[in-house]
């Protein structure tokens, strides 16, 4: 094997598998703290391809590394948000079980 | 990267384990405090990657940001809502798994085959800024990206206001218009004290 550098199709399948683990258990969790884990892994995989995307095609300008600090800044928002939501529906509901949030289901 | 290409190539391969271990003990395990503490690792693990592309800034955004706060902010929670719970079983359960499953095995095929079978055009790898990735990024956010940059940080201050007034536990008793009364059971349903003294 003679490689100059690690190719990019490896750091995209590494994303992509991370994303579909994400999905998986975003869909599958009933505690809601791990759903919000799951959208923590969807979120690093997509800062994976966005890494790796600016470092193999656009490898002077870098303007993906400033799309994944300003991901990183939402991911962070949105993690604080997350868990006071989750903190007052425990408040209300003294469960974290996903099946047990219906209140707006029809 | 000035690192020789089989130690790149291991590094890699180390890293990408340990992150797709990680992720599926993060989903999978029963008990979910093993499931925050591995998600730390995951997070450090993509930090790796991150060097390895040449970005040690991000690395270190990532470092600081995902396992010193989001983490530790994931623990917290975990440690303010963890009881021990007997869920009900949910009906058709097998199935949900298998519709799921399908869906998550289409979608990785979908995205592994565009991975391998797309051309990307690559750039120029001597044209590379290299280790002055930080010396860019700089210059990016003050420049072209300066607006998304400002706005980032009222982002954030709502981000922090919002989950103060959502996590905070006093209502209001009385109806700032009209001074009735609240109802409190439609903001907060009466329950036990979660804290219990043990004794």
């Amino acid at each position: 094997m003679n490689l100059e550098s690690i190719p990019l199709q490896a750091f995209l399948i590494i994303s992509s598998i991370l994303f579909c683990i994400g999905i998986w258990g975003l869909l599958n969790s009933r505690n809601a703290v791990r759903v919000l884990m799951s959208i923590e892994l969807m979120l690093n995989a997509v800062n994976i391809n966005l890494m790796a995307f600016s470092s193999y095609i656009d490898n002077n300008l870098i303007q993906g590394q400033v799309f994944t600090i300003f991901v990183i800044t939402v991911a962070a928002a949105e993690a604080a948000v997350g868990l006071a939501i989750l903190l007052s529906l425990y408040r209300n509901r003294v469960t974290v079980d996903m099946e047990s949030f219906n209140l707006l289901k029809w | 990267m000035s690192i020789a290409v089989t130690t790149q190539i291991i590094c890699f391969s180390i890293l990408s384990l340990v992150i797709i271990v990680g992720a599926l003990g993060v989903i999978l395990l029963e008990n979910i405090v093993y499931s925050a503490f591995l998600l730390g690792g995951v997070f450090l693990s993509v930090a790796g990657l991150y060097l390895l592309l040449n970005a040690s800034f991000v690395a270190a955004a990532q470092v600081l940001v995902y396992v010193g706060a989001v983490n530790v902010l994931i623990i917290f929670a975990i440690m303010l809502v963890n009881k021990k719970e007997d869920l009900n079983p949910i009906d058709n359960l097998r199935s949900r798994r298998f519709i799921s499953t399908s869906i998550c095995l289409t979608l990785l095929s979908l995205l592994i085959r565009v991975d391998l079978s797309n051309i990307w055009g690559l750039s120029d790898p001597n044209k590379s800024i290299g280790e002055e990735s930080t010396i860019r990024i700089g210059e990016h956010l003050f420049s072209d990206y300066l607006l998304p940059f400002e706005v980032a940080s009222v982002l954030l201050l709502m981000a922090m206001i919002g989950a103060i007034v959502l996590a905070r536990r006093d209502v209001m008793n009385k109806d700032i218009s009209t001074g009735l009364p609240v109802d409190q059971e439609l903001i907060e349903k009466s329950s036990e004290p979660l804290l219990i003294k043990k004794n």
